[in-house]
């Protein structure tokens, strides 16, 4: 297998070729705040946290959806770039309506995570209160649609490993929202195993089960790359 | 290419004209050519694409043995005088017809030079054979017969065309890429999803001259080894999308796409997508997802398209302006085409001319030619107004992508760098005039409001950024501001464009940025307490003395 060498904040690393420059930057004992990111599942570089910056060019690129490449020296830390990072983590909590303090996922959720990670105490930004929706009509989960930051993984878990393509992104810009099924309740989706994947790899309360009260949902956003790593090279959890 | 026939009118039958009513109006012509019988009938009545002045539709011109003249803002009842005029019968025609007479000399027409647009307005846009008798699919099949790919895309090097739908990329060096992927399928998938307010050059040359596309395509196809194409077009052409299916289909019945093309074992599956109104599916990784039959989203890039495109092959993704522009290049020679235009931009560049400014239409001039030149000389200014700068405050170039361009700085000659450096860009051509009463920062939250309404969602930068953008600009518009908020939108600004996906996001803040660069006083007299700006006074002293 070739190998790549490149430098993450002057640390050496190799990582084999195929590697994403996240898979570099972690080689190398450094740590980026991820949100639409989850190891399994084909990355999107839509949430723009693990942006780093390709010394020489000055130019940015997520480091999920980037290949690692011979030779490139990245920086991930920048002055600049930590601040960009919390503006980004701020316009999250301004567009939706995250409310720690009732929310299932108080203590296990990643936009909470990433706020702390960065230094976030309060967004700058006004908070546009959106009128969004919530559906209960699944039997055992939920979706509000409030909490939700469009990362989505649920739309790519459904659909690359669990194969049911139940989730899909409707409409545009801030009025873009996660849809079951053609746009109907969760429940009538006939398309859906309520197999709760999706429930796992949600990084907020925005997908929960309808048991967990504030603080009491438990993510296990580690499936899908178990899953994939089952699949792909038939390493089991037991092995 | 055929000379102008004797005795013919060419009515424009692209979309600005047909607004202003040239159906009624070559209706009326033939029905009056068949009423007056005689020397009337020898009159040939053909309907052609823009004859550029489009702000005074619908217009038709006039081919005499002893030369061309123009008509503009004809009515269906002026349709005999026309006629008597074009056979030098009937008097009073003067008076019918008063005004309505343009003169070719005008700068407006005399300072372009017609290249993409050289069939743009001679060509009957829904016939082939009219196509083939100026020189259409020539150089497809001469390119067929005597050159290798290589030869061909050596010509495309030499010319040093850059893209035109924006970014300027030069075209030579993306069909290399193309070509010399590893073995296999290739696309090429032309981009005709001209989505810039103010912009309308790629729909008049699909409305003007299909076949010059199609033959660019092929040739492009054949230089880059791909046997299958798309044309992506927006469904707001309905026009456009007519005309081009149209001669899609008389280019297969006539053996000039499809297998063994004009007798050649080059092979070519050309097809239309009709966009579903997503300005977003202008950029190209989202143009490709659209033509898979995905939401219309951006991806991160690397991988460009010519590496992994559509269905993961290697895609040739180009404007229509710049296919438009190989048959001409291969006709007369890379090298006749780089002697156009500046070191950096060779060529012509099609121009949408448009806002406050006297001579609306399509214009192709050199690169290189000065702003002042196009607005001033060639749009006329100002209507109704006079000064040095004919009454322009500023010329939006680019769209939402792109920036205002102070009067002051007029003389900037048109070419990729150069409109870059100010803090614009080219774009696809779309250039809007403002007058001196023009609102800056409402011009500013204009083009932020397309942007939040055009964001596709995926990117947080875009998705909720342009939407703090747009309310922070509602502040200024309001007259709401504070000083901070002119620092908040300075750095949002900055963010959204630094760390957006697509080239969308990463350009929606320009509007603001260049206004705020170039007409920073407007902002600070919007806040609140004005009072507060200190600098009020240094800043008007470095707009006077540029």
């Amino acid at each position: 297998m070739s190998v790549h060498t490149l430098t993450v904040d002057g640390v050496e690393v190799a990582v084999p070729a195929g590697a994403s420059l996240l898979d570099a930057v972690r080689a190398a004992g450094a740590d980026l705040p991820t949100l639409c990111h989850l190891d399994g599942l084909t990355p999107v570089g839509a949430c723009r946290l693990c942006l780093v910056e390709l010394e020489g060019s000055g130019r940015l690129q997520p480091a999920c959806a980037t290949a690692a490449a011979e030779g490139m020296a990245v920086l991930t830390q920048t002055p600049q770039l930590q601040e960009w990072r919390r503006m980004a983590v701020e316009l999250f909590f301004a567009e939706g309506n995250h409310v720690c303090a009732f929310c299932v996922a108080n203590g296990n959720c990643e936009l909470q995570d990433v706020a702390v990670a960065v230094g976030m105490d309060h967004s700058r930004f006004p908070y546009q209160y959106p009128n969004r929706r919530v559906d209960a009509s699944h039997p055992q989960f939920a979706i509000d649609h409030h909490r939700c930051i469009l990362c989505t993984r649920c739309v790519r878990v459904c659909d690359e490993i669990e194969g049911a393509h139940v989730w899909d992104v409707a409409n545009r810009g801030a009025e873009c929202s996660i849809i079951a099924g053609l746009d109907q309740p969760w429940g009538e989706v006939a398309a859906c195993t309520s197999c709760g994947k999706c429930v796992d790899v949600c990084p907020t309360g925005a997908i929960f089960r309808k048991d967990d009260t504030t603080a009491e949902k438990e993510a296990h956003r580690e499936r899908p790359q178990l899953l994939r790593a089952a699949r792909d090279q038939h390493q089991w959890l037991n092995q | 290419m055929a000379g102008p026939t004797p005795l013919q009118l060419r009515c424009c039958a692209a979309s600005g004209c047909r607004s202003a009513g040239s159906e009624a109006l070559q209706a009326a012509l033939l029905a009056a050519r068949d009423q007056l019988g005689g020397a009337a009938e020898a009159v040939t009545i053909k309907p052609v694409g823009c004859l550029r002045l489009c702000g005074r539709g619908p217009l038709v011109a006039l081919d005499r043995s002893d030369g061309s003249e123009l008509y503009a803002e004809l009515t269906p009842d002026q349709a005999p005088a026309l006629l008597a005029a074009a056979t030098g019968l009937g008097d009073g025609q003067g008076d019918a017809l008063a005004g309505r007479r343009i003169d070719p000399a005008d700068p407006f027409f005399a300072l372009q030079q017609a290249v993409v647009l050289e069939g743009c307005g001679l060509v009957n846009p829904e016939s082939i054979d009219d196509a083939l008798a100026h020189g259409s699919y020539a150089q497809l099949k001469r390119v067929l017969l005597e050159c290798t790919p290589e030869q061909v895309r050596d010509q495309v090097k030499r010319s040093g065309l850059r893209g035109r739908g924006g970014a300027g990329y030069p075209t030579g060096l993306k069909w290399d890429t193309v070509a010399l992927q590893p073995p296999g399928a290739r696309t090429v998938v032309c981009n005709a999803d001209e989505g810039d307010p103010g912009a309308f050059m790629d729909r008049s040359v699909l409305e003007s001259d299909p076949h010059r596309l199609i033959e660019g395509m092929a040739i492009a196809a054949y230089a880059v080894g791909a046997d299958q194409g798309y044309v992506y077009v927006r469904a707001e052409y309905p026009l456009a999308i007519e005309r081009l299916r149209l001669a899609l289909k008389q280019a297969r019945a006539k053996g000039l796409l499809g297998a063994g093309i004009a007798g050649s074992s080059f092979n070519l599956r050309l097809e239309v997508r009709v966009g579903a109104g997503a300005y977003v599916c202008g950029e190209e990784t989202a143009l490709l997802a659209s033509i898979q039959g995905q939401r219309g989203t951006p991806r991160p890039r690397p991988p460009f398209p010519a590496q992994v495109g559509l269905w993961g092959a290697p895609t040739l993704i180009n404007n229509v302006e710049t296919l438009a522009s190989i048959p001409v290049i291969l006709r007369e020679g890379g090298d006749w085409y780089a002697s156009i235009g500046t070191e950096g931009s060779k060529g012509t560049k099609v121009f949408a001319l448009s806002g406050a400014v006297a001579n609306t239409g399509l214009v192709e001039v050199p690169m290189g030619t000065s702003l002042r030149t196009v607005v001033q000389t060639i749009g006329g200014g100002v209507p109704g107004a006079d000064g040095p700068n004919g009454g322009v405050k500023a010329v939006q170039t680019g769209g939402p992508s792109g920036g205002c361009i102070p009067a002051h700085l007029l003389d900037t000659p048109v070419d990729y760098e150069s409109l870059r450096d100010l803090g614009s860009m080219m774009g696809s051509g779309g250039l809007v005039v403002m007058g001196e009463t023009t609102s800056m920062p409402e011009v500013a939250r204009h083009f932020m409001r397309f942007s939040v309404n055009e964001s596709c969602g995926k990117c947080v930068p875009c998705r909720a950024g342009t939407v703090q953008l747009l309310q922070l600009l509602d502040r200024f518009v309001e007259r709401q501001a504070s000083i901070a908020d002119l620092e908040r939108l300075e750095a949002l600004c900055r963010m959204v464009g630094a760390t957006s996906l697509c080239g969308l996001g990463q350009a929606a803040p320009n509007p603001v940025l260049s206004t705020l660069h170039y007409f920073r006083q407007e902002y600070q007299a919007a806040c609140r307490d004005p009072g507060q700006c200190e600098p009020l006074d240094a800043c008007l002293l470095q707009e006077v003395t540029p």
